[in-house]
């Protein structure tokens, strides 16, 4: 026999293990198609940031044809859900209660003022709290304003000249929609927890349980066991990236405007990437409970928060831009969010792609060499 | 009784002296949260400086020069650069290089002198649609001033007044502060999870689970004597990070600090009773950490820390209810900016509690009557 039908043979043997120990222990499986159901369902309802039906407290003070109209435009706006109160005191109380977000406070001079030049005559509050929500809020509200203004203005015969109005041009996202931003950051997320989670007990298992210097002792080279290790968690891993794209695509209407293929191709890589990153994790604990908790640590918060799936990277302080580009979903966020929104933009999937190779090269070279460490010790 | 507080107190330090024993342990339990309050304290904002922005001005009259003096002048934008031609813009968009294109044509200054209404374009990277809103909202406060100012000066009847709008609690808009106490809630959960989700599951995988129930240790006191490791630990973390984040990070800590430590206490005991509960539900040590995995990510998810739950819909919302970093997010929030007292948060308090009750006499259940 050649020696390469026998590395074939042993390869194909240690395969066959692994494939069978997946299908006895049903866990592997949930990990790579339950989990990520679950995931996509959760996240992709309930990581939203468009804000609808914000509580919003109108005080009138002196009502009349004018504050109704005005009262009734924010009825309309599906952004609000406004609630009468009768003083500025019982309205600033919900605030503190946070039965409502904000107030919008019509004095007792607002139908005089109204037409005046110099300022307008409504005081807005919100709960500063959460500041991304209230920024928006308040442009929500500014906007109900100067449309009703507006109209009202014309209704009156009075013209009021606007010397610049911007045209803009949201490309890529033109109804900015928050799912279809974070959908395809979600399944980075996501695929980041199944490749470590798949691979990084199965290692320190096999320590664990002394099969790994039993399997130490037969002929199997190192990158036959890690070959032999990865090639069945890389299929199942796969398969739940499909079902995360088909979801994606199906059920939250994500438009996928680049290939098909060349999301195939980078999800492979990212594959690889994120299983490497497992594997790494367990050679080096050697037991589950530290692997456990090693990959509970460094997949899922940084995957979360410096990935850019959520919070835009280059907002960021240097220093932090600079720690985002030791994580591997970093790389992937930015070729998903590209290939389904914008299309096949190869600057950003070659760069992004040629960073998460050397990741995997490093990742799978360190495994390697650690596993090798260990035979001869 | 003394008996049975010398063994809970026996119980309880081979479990601290369990967990802290091995090094490997001590460190994942120490290191990754320090780095990750650092690191994610800064790094998880929603507040947008230096936006790269191109401008593509055909018009060479001054009008147009001082709007695009307005825009490169405000601190939330950085221009990268004037182009001269359309196919310029497709690129500078796909690759990254801006945010955001202004366009404006070359009639611009002349409507304007008219009193005509000139129509600038602004092209914006919609591929993150919560900074593209934030964005064109800067610009159009920005375009909004311009013409209420051009309006005074050329005796015109301008557009509405921009509202001025008073923020309450976080008054510069800061994200850091919203940011920030909701850290503390997301490490102490962490690591509690950590501690207790594989704490059964490891024991009875080594098969030492059952000596310990032919003890004379009842359930009551090894659940006891499970928990305290748990709380301890996630109240030294947590005491720690309240205090990077006062002193460090220097969010103003407003309320009062015995409702913010009810708060923690309660919350530490509902997580280590779900992390309990699945320790004790899982045979192997993988389906432990497979679990404690399963309720962490949603507990995030689903706690408002980063996106607003009233955002969800609404069966979602309701899913939120039993999440006990939910109402953890709110004290936190609460105690920090809002200054709160306990008597405001009781309605977060006395959810967290029964969520601890109920996981914790199912945990204890769960000892005996699951085995194999």
């Amino acid at each position: 026999m050649t020696p390469a039908a026998a590395s074939f043979m042993r390869l194909r043997g240690m395969i066959r293990k692994e494939s069978l120990q997946i299908l006895r222990d049903p866990s592997s499986i949930a990990i790579a198609f339950v989990m990520p159901l679950v995931l996509l369902l959760l996240f992709g309802y309930g990581v939203s940031l468009d804000a609808k039906h914000i509580p919003l407290a109108m005080v009138v003070e002196q009502p009349d044809s004018k504050t109704a109209s005005l009262v009734g435009a924010f009825n309309r706006s599906d952004y609000f859900n406004p609630l009468s109160f009768d003083s500025i005191q019982d309205a600033q109380k919900a605030l503190d209660l946070r039965e409502v977000f904000g107030i919008v406070w019509l004095r007792n001079d607002f139908s005089q003022n109204l037409m005046s030049q110099d300022s307008a005559p409504i005081g807005v509050i919100v709960n500063g709290v959460d500041a991304n929500k209230a920024r928006i809020t308040t442009g929500y509200i500014q906007g109900v304003w100067q449309a009703w203004f507006e109209s009202y203005a014309a209704s009156k015969g009075v013209k009021l000249s606007q010397p610049v109005a911007l045209e803009p041009r949201i490309w890529f996202n033109a109804a900015v929609r928050s799912t279809d931003f974070l959908v395809p950051g979600l399944i980075a997320v996501i695929m980041t927890l199944i490749g470590a989670m798949l691979t990084s007990m199965v290692v320190a298992r096999e320590w664990e349980r002394g099969t790994m210097e039993a399997l130490m002792v037969t002929p199997i080279r190192i990158g036959e066991l890690v070959i032999g290790k990865l090639a069945p968690y890389f299929i199942l891993g796969m398969g739940g990236m499909l079902m995360s794209v088909v979801m994606a695509l199906w059920l939250f209407d994500v438009p996928l405007r680049g290939s098909f293929w060349l999301l195939s191709a980078a999800s492979a890589l990212f594959m690889l990437v994120s299983l490497g990153m497992g594997l790494l994790i367990s050679v080096v604990a050697r037991n589950q409970f530290v692997a456990g908790q090693l990959s509970l640590i460094v997949t899922f918060l940084p995957a979360f928060i410096l990935s850019g799936f959520i919070f835009q990277i280059s907002a960021m302080p240097e220093p932090i831009q600079v720690i985002t580009h030791l994580i591997p979903a970093r790389y992937y966020v930015a070729i998903l969010q590209t290939l389904f929104l914008a299309g096949d933009i190869w600057p950003i999937v070659l760069a992004n792609s040629a960073a998460l190779l050397v990741m995997m090269v490093i990742f799978l070279g360190i495994a390697w060499r650690k596993t090798h460490k260990r035979l001869d010790a | 009784m003394g008996s049975s507080l010398q063994r809970i107190i026996a119980l309880a330090i081979k479990e601290l002296l369990a967990i802290l024993k091995d090094k490997k342990s001590r460190i994942v339990l120490i290191g990754p949260p320090i780095a990750q309050l650092l690191v994610f304290g800064y790094a998880a904002t929603f507040d947008l400086n230096h936006i790269p922005l191109a401008v593509y001005n055909e018009d060479r009259g001054a009008p147009s020069r001082e709007l695009v003096a307005r825009v490169t002048g405000s601190p939330h934008f950085e221009l990268v650069g004037y182009i001269d031609h359309d196919a310029q813009i497709a690129p500078l968009i796909d690759d990254k290089d801006v945010l955001m294109v202004l366009h404006i044509g070359p009639h611009f200054s002349e409507a304007l002198k008219l009193g005509n209404t000139a129509h600038p374009q602004l092209i914006v990277d919609g591929r993150n649609s919560n900074t593209a809103l934030l964005a064109l909202g800067y610009i159009r406060s920005i375009f909004t001033e311009f013409n209420i100012e051009w309006a005074e000066n050329h005796g015109q009847r301008g557009p509405p007044a921009i509202l001025k709008i008073r923020p309450w609690y976080n008054e510069n808009l800061v994200s850091l502060w919203f940011i920030v106490p909701g850290i503390v809630g997301l490490l102490t959960l962490v690591v509690t999870t950590i501690v207790t989700g594989l704490s059964v599951a490891r024991e009875r995988e080594a098969g030492t689970f059952d000596q310990l129930l032919v003890t004379p240790l009842r359930p009551v006191e090894i659940l006891i004597g499970k928990s305290v490791p748990g709380v301890l630990i996630g109240l030294v973390e947590g005491s720690f990070i309240l205090f990077m984040a006062v002193y460090w990070f220097e969010v103003p800590l407003r309320g009062s600090v015995g409702a913010l430590y009810l708060g923690m206490f309660l919350f530490l005991l509902s997580a280590v009773g779900i992390g309990l509960m699945i320790s004790s539900l899982a045979v192997t040590q993988q389906q432990g950490i497979l679990g404690a995995f399963l309720f962490l990510v949603p507990s995030v998810i689903l706690s408002g820390f980063a996106t607003p739950i009233s955002n969800m819909p609404e069966v979602v919302q309701y899913l939120t209810y039993i999440n006990p970093m939910r109402y953890y997010m709110v004290i936190l929030r609460g105690v920090f900016l809002e200054g709160d007292s306990a008597e405001l948060l009781v309605h977060q308090y006395w959810p967290m509690a029964i969520i601890a009750v109920v996981t914790l006499a199912l945990a204890g259940w769960l000892f005996r009557h699951r085995m194999n």
